[in-house]
């Protein structure tokens, strides 16, 4: 039956859910329990926006308060994969990952290839990521086309609640190293999410909406802007196709391709920077593999070459909104790429 | 309020749906409309359908505009006798209150009930209806009681009317302990038994029409009549691609192409409806349930339970309905109950309940009286 539920429950549902099925299911963090020894509760913090929040209680030693060092827990983590557990690591903001890089790139990503296929490494590490919530440079990137870099990694992106649970289930089923990024702006956001487990099978992407005149593709927080462009188009006569990857590694380029063959139109939305990044990766594969279909010019709408900036007003200019990206789908509509 | 006045209203097919897109008008003002009669179409994300008049009367005006979208019991048209005066249907229209769509949502989670019996928990819907008889509906493989979206209201006039998940399926418990028409019989019965229905017009679709067919075989106490629609059990040819398509399929490329098998018109597949099934299809052991129901009933793409014999020796009056363009059981086994009144419906398939509701909905309520 579902209900209600927002992004950041789902998140703690999903977890709850597995811990309870799957006895070598552990989460390790920084202040995932929080507060335990002062007077009072247990789990005081529960995460540092509470979406552990009420699993000690649950799973008690399961979870683990660890110190401020990523590069020792999360290496844990990934030995503890290595070695028969399903370890979560929160590394809180992706920003983080620095620190523990080698861990993610040059250890859990390599083993299964490494080991001829005999070593896996069940291990999810969670982190939140993205701009709009006011945490300056250093709390707000949207790291993910570093992560999709790197074979052997799994990178995945939800942009509402009932997604978040589902892949998070398939994240921690998975035998492989998996990035689980959760937008901070979207824990907020509520959607109907069954009680029952379910697992959303990675590489398959969602159509949002459908649409016959142009296609955009994204993933995260402007999957809901895309839509809201896709809503000021359509008053205009503008039909467009929402496409939401869910997972950036593997991707669903079939859903992409087929998409601009029907519409001959792409515009490629995404939060991170321009360079290198998921936008211009789809843009790549769709000008190598659809290029007869295209009737216009790909279009990019990312955020610019830039430091998140501090300043609210700055901020507000920097992740694409929906105003920006109904701006980039008119230019492939435009008298010169004539709508058919 | 003058009680000669019959609002035409926006319908709510399915426990979902808050708002409706008017497509089309199929009756002028100034035109008497009978009960049943199709008076317009009407279009939602998940599906598009005629809506039938639950009431007569004569159209005095037309409200609703094409093209627009109106949130469910938004006042579409008017119907009163030419008696009443234009400025009375002004008066009428002007003090009817507007629904707003958040309103219709929030009724929207008590319309579903849950009832726990030896089989587990199952979920219903149930509508109060007039007459002595409920009519049940239980619904096919993969399917749940939202397949009834455009009869469970219609019928009310022939009696209460209760439509089912079976285990495995919709919202009621997923776990079957011996997957097999036995397992969904015994569930039935229990259902039956639990909400103290007995002596009902049991109506079941695909497999549906097999458990029902076997309840009524057992328990002839708790059925007075017998529909089946488009149904298992009467013959032994079945698509059974369709079958191992419908259970293998984990995405929405895989999904479609075998849900279009399901209807004559394959524009009725949405993508919502896709992604219903697709949410349905990745709970936990809701595929394990299908594939063991499936092994149950099916043997080398035949069907292991053939009930002509045991229907014919029972007592149970038998109405059989069939899709004549049905793509997953061949509409030719409508005949092989010599007794049963069949009604073949040109145009529609497997799933002709909803490709032609009016139609169904008529037959069964007939069938019932």
């Amino acid at each position: 039956m579902a209900r209600k539920l927002s992004m950041k429950d789902a998140i703690n549902e999903a977890i709850d859910q597995e811990m309870r099925r799957d006895p070598t299911v552990i989460v390790m963090g920084e202040d995932i329990v929080g507060g335990t020894g002062s007077p009072g509760e247990a789990d005081a913090w529960g995460g540092v926006l509470g979406v552990t929040k009420g699993l000690f209680a649950k799973y008690g030693d399961r979870l683990m308060d660890t110190p401020l060092s990523e590069s020792a827990y999360v290496g844990a983590a990934i030995g503890a994969a290595t070695c028969g557990l399903r370890p979560i690591a929160e590394l809180m903001f992706i920003d983080f990952m620095g620190v523990c890089l080698d861990q993610i790139y040059n250890q859990a990503a390599k083993f299964r290839y490494m080991f001829g296929g005999k070593a896996e490494t069940p291990v999810v590490i969670r982190a939140m990521c993205g701009a709009g919530f006011r945490a300056a440079a250093q709390h707000s990137q949207m790291l993910t086309p570093i992560f999709t870099h790197i074979p052997g990694l799994k990178v995945v992106c939800p942009s509402n609640a009932y997604d978040a649970k589902g892949l998070l289930i398939q994240s921690i089923r998975d035998n492989d190293p998996v990035i689980f990024l959760e937008h901070k702006n979207l824990y907020g956001q509520e959607s109907d999410v069954p009680e029952e487990s379910y697992a959303i099978p990675f590489a398959e992407a969602n159509i949002v909406r459908e649409g016959k005149h142009a296609t955009i593709v994204t993933y995260g927080q402007t999957v809901q802007r895309s839509v809201a462009a896709a809503d000021l188009l359509a008053r205009e006569g503008v039909d467009c196709e929402v496409i939401d990857l869910r997972t950036l590694s593997p991707i669903d380029m079939d859903t992409v391709i087929e998409s601009v063959e029907a519409t001959g139109r792409l515009i490629c939305v995404d939060e991170a920077n321009p360079r290198c990044s998921i936008a211009a990766d789809i843009s790549a594969t769709v000008a190598q593999e659809a290029f007869d279909a295209l009737k216009a010019p790909i279009r990019m709408v990312t955020a610019p070459h830039t430091p998140v900036p501090f300043s609210p007003a700055l901020e507000d200019l920097y992740v694409p909104t929906a105003e920006a990206i109904a701006a980039a789908a008119r230019k492939t509509v435009s008298p010169k790429n004539k709508m058919m | 309020m003058n009680q000669n006045i019959t609002p035409l209203v926006m319908p709510k097919w399915g426990l979902a749906m808050k708002e409706g897109t008017l497509s089309a008008w199929h009756v002028k003002e100034g035109q008497t409309i009978t009960p049943g009669q199709e008076i317009m179409d009407v279009e939602t994300d998940k599906i598009a359908n005629a809506v039938e008049a639950a009431d007569g009367g004569l159209l005095r005006r037309r409200i609703g505009e094409i093209g627009q979208v109106y949130p469910v019991k938004a006042l579409l048209g008017v119907m009163a006798p030419p008696e009443v005066s234009d400025a009375e249907i002004d008066a009428y229209v002007a003090a009817f209150e507007m629904p707003a769509v958040d309103e219709v949502d929030e009724t929207q989670e008590a319309s579903y009930q849950f009832i726990d019996t030896p089989s587990g928990r199952l979920r219903y819907a149930s509508r109060p209806g007039s007459g002595d008889h409920a009519i049940v509906l239980l619904h096919g493989f993969g399917g749940d009681l939202d397949n009834w979206l455009f009869n469970i209201d219609a019928l009310t006039v022939a009696g209460p009317v209760y439509a089912l998940d079976l285990p495995g399926h919709g919202g009621s418990t997923k776990a079957i302990a011996e997957p097999g028409l036995d397992a969904l019989a015994n569930a039935v019965e229990q259902f039956l038994e639990a909400l103290k229905l007995q002596d009902v017009n049991l109506v079941g679709h695909s497999m549906g029409g097999a458990v029902a067919a076997m309840v009524a075989l057992r328990r002839r106490d708790l059925a007075r009549s017998l529909t089946l629609i488009s149904s298992l059990g009467l013959g032994e040819e079945i698509n059974g691609a369709y079958i191992d398509g419908f259970v293998a399929a984990e995405s929405r490329r895989d999904l479609k192409p075998v849900l279009k098998e399901l209807f004559a018109d394959e524009n009725l597949v949405s993508r919502q409806m896709v992604d219903d099934l697709l949410k349905y299809k990745r709970l936990d052991g809701v595929r394990d349930t299908l594939r063991g129901l499936a092994d149950a009933m099916f043997r080398d793409g035949r069907q292991v339970h053939v009930l002509v014999h045991d229907l014919q020796a029972a007592t149970v009056p038998v109405q059989i309905i069939w899709g004549a363009r049905d793509a997953i059981i061949p509409a030719a086994h409508a005949r092989f109950l010599p007794d049963a009144k069949v009604e073949i419906v040109p145009g529609a398939g497997h799933m002709v309940m909803m490709e032609a509701a009016g139609n169904v909905n008529q037959l069964i309520r007939a069938f019932a009286a």
